[in-house]
């Protein structure tokens, strides 16, 4: 446990520290997935095997994939606003070239 | 007393601090909840310390020793294997909650989503 | 008889004697006659005095309401920008100083705690060495852990599923997208399905054939996990999460098309409806033997063989079925409002 455990509670904190600093989410969150699967060694490394298991199939994947899922449904939602604006924009042009 | 004595409690004392602040000083709601379950993580690792002892083997009987001194405690082990199941779907809800507010709101900063919501209520 | 300063009629002293005996002094007297006689050439068009006093009342109430208005507009502007910057800072400031006092409190405690690792802890007292030492002969599992969670805990661990089972429906309540009543899709569920196709080529050749070798791989791996959870590590929530994990990847790999043959919102129903509802089952025979010891009607078996420790291997089964379809119910319901 020492000095493996010591570098990876190490790790660990880093790696929260630069989840709270980075500006971009992807990033923050690809960290927080790595944070996840040091976590994972540590409860192997604290003799408790099961913890290790649910925390890398659970914490490292399941957490990480919701996380990733919403933010590619919130770049979805931009997008089919930012194309809904300009389905406006060239009804409300056909609409004046009618008109003329 | 030897201050670093305790070194992974206080290293999930640290932890808690970050995601604590974290989650006070983003406005990004993504940001929050990412804070929230390094919270989470901080609180099992201060249990699964807890109930570690030095140069004892995890709880699964070998060879038919049954002796307190061959294990570590299962306690601690048993509570935050139930609570780290509890915390993802605890970050599913939240999510899911992101995504309706994004969807009618189209923003993800909190404040915003205030001033929007005021707004909405005085009409 | 005091000496009289010569100036003493001028002087502000004097004045202000001879205005407390007689009211005014002759200067004072001569100024009002001057001020009469100045007015008096006013009085001449007394009407239009008046008329022009309103006006001037009415102009100066004008300009003050206008000050006013004024200041309270640069207020507001105030607190809108500069205001909301500073309130801004002071949030930032005080949560930063609430943080590292509440740290420094957090890290003084740890370090005054008992020992890390000590085995004489508070913590290591008699319900753990009761399990430990009796663990095994009550329950019959190896993994000690498994046998505490799912048979001296296993309420607990039935109101943990019933947990995630809520939380699904919740996530369900949020996000799902119904049909319209006759059956077809609305324009919204198009709309999710455009979005979910938005990022992704249809059909990635790299993804499939890894997929075609790892999913069975994984959905192996899950169930030995959930098989074996009370001999080895693992058990119903971490196998159940790897189960998850490999309908997650195929559902990535081949679509929805594919995965909506065997898994829908009604298989979800039914798998986690019978597993609790099993799990429940097999748990309130308690009720009625008297749940003072909760004992087990059933023989612990040989402990390490597959089919031991009693109810431990069922339930088992079932948590990690619920747990399966919990996690594919979170990641199908994120991705496309529905299963």
């Amino acid at each position: 446990m020492e000095f493996l455990g010591i570098i990876l509670l190490i790790f660990v904190i880093i790696c929260a520290i630069s989840v709270s600093l980075t500006k971009d989410l992807l990033t923050a969150l690809v960290i927080f997935m790595s944070q996840s699967l040091a976590m994972a060694v540590i409860w192997i490394l604290l003799e408790s095997p099961d913890l290790g298991i649910t925390e890398a199939a659970v914490g490292a994947g399941i957490t990480s994939l919701l996380l990733f899922v919403t933010l590619k449904k919130i770049h979805a939602i931009d997008i089919q606003k930012a194309s809904e604006k300009e389905s406006r924009k060239e009804e409300a042009i056909s609409d004046g070239e009618n008109q003329a | 007393m030897d201050f670093l004595q305790n070194y992974v409690e206080l290293a999930a004392m640290v932890l808690f601090g970050i995601g604590f602040t974290t989650l006070l000083l983003h406005k990004n709601m993504i940001k929050k909840i990412i804070g929230f379950s390094i919270m989470d993580n901080a609180i099992f690792l201060f249990l699964a310390a807890k109930g570690y002892i030095e140069g004892r083997t995890a709880p699964i009987v070998v060879d038919g020793v049954q002796t307190v001194e061959a294990y570590i405690n299962p306690i601690p082990a048993g509570l935050v294997l139930t609570g780290i199941v509890v915390s993802v779907s605890v970050t599913a809800v939240m999510l899911s909650l992101t995504i309706r507010l994004y969807r009618r709101y189209h923003t993800l900063d909190i404040d915003e989503i205030t001033a929007l919501c005021r707004k909405e209520g005085e009409e | 008889m005091a000496k009289i300063r010569p100036d003493y009629e001028t002087s502000w002293f004097g004045r202000l004697m001879h205005w407390l005996e007689n009211g005014s002094t002759a200067l004072d007297d001569a100024m009002t006659d001057e001020m009469d006689a100045h007015s008096r050439d006013h009085l001449v068009d007394s009407e239009h005095h008046h008329a022009t006093q309103e006006h001037a009342l009415e102009e100066r109430r004008h300009a003050a309401l206008e000050r006013e208005q004024r200041m309270y507009s640069s207020l507001h502007q105030w607190a809108s920008t500069k205001g909301s910057r500073l309130m801004r800072w002071v949030y930032i400031v005080a949560s930063v100083v609430m943080c590292v006092g509440i740290i420094a409190l957090l890290l003084n405690t740890a370090a005054n705690l008992p020992p890390y690792g000590d085995p004489d802890n508070p913590v290591n007292n008699e319900v753990s060495a009761h399990y430990i030492t009796q663990g095994q002969a009550e329950t019959g599992a190896v993994n000690i852990v498994a046998g505490m969670i799912l048979d001296y805990r296993a309420f607990d661990t039935l109101g943990e599923s019933n947990v995630l089972f809520i939380a699904a429906v919740t996530v369900l309540v949020l996000l799902r997208l119904a049909p319209s009543r006759d059956g077809k899709p609305t324009t919204e569920m198009l709309e999710a399905e455009a979005d979910d196709r938005l990022y992704e080529p249809k059909h990635d050749m790299i993804l499939q054939h890894q997929a075609n070798l790892l999913v069975p791989l994984i959905l192996l791996f899950g169930i030995y996990v959930v098989m074996n959870g009370h001999i080895s590590p693992g058990g119903g929530f971490s196998g159940g999460a790897i189960m998850g994990a490999g309908l997650i990847l195929y559902l990535n790999a081949f679509g929805f098309r594919k995965t909506e043959r065997f898994f829908t919102f009604r298989t979800f129903q039914i798998v986690s409806l019978m597993a609790l509802a099993f799990y429940a089952c097999s748990k309130a025979y308690s009720f009625f033997t008297g749940a003072n010891h909760l004992p087990s009607i059933f023989s612990p078996g040989t402990p390490g063989m597959l089919f031991s420790a009693g109810l431990i291997p069922y339930l088992n089964i079932a948590v990690g079925l619920v747990v399966c379809c919990t996690m594919y119910a979170f990641y199908t319901l994120f991705r496309k409002g529905d299963m």
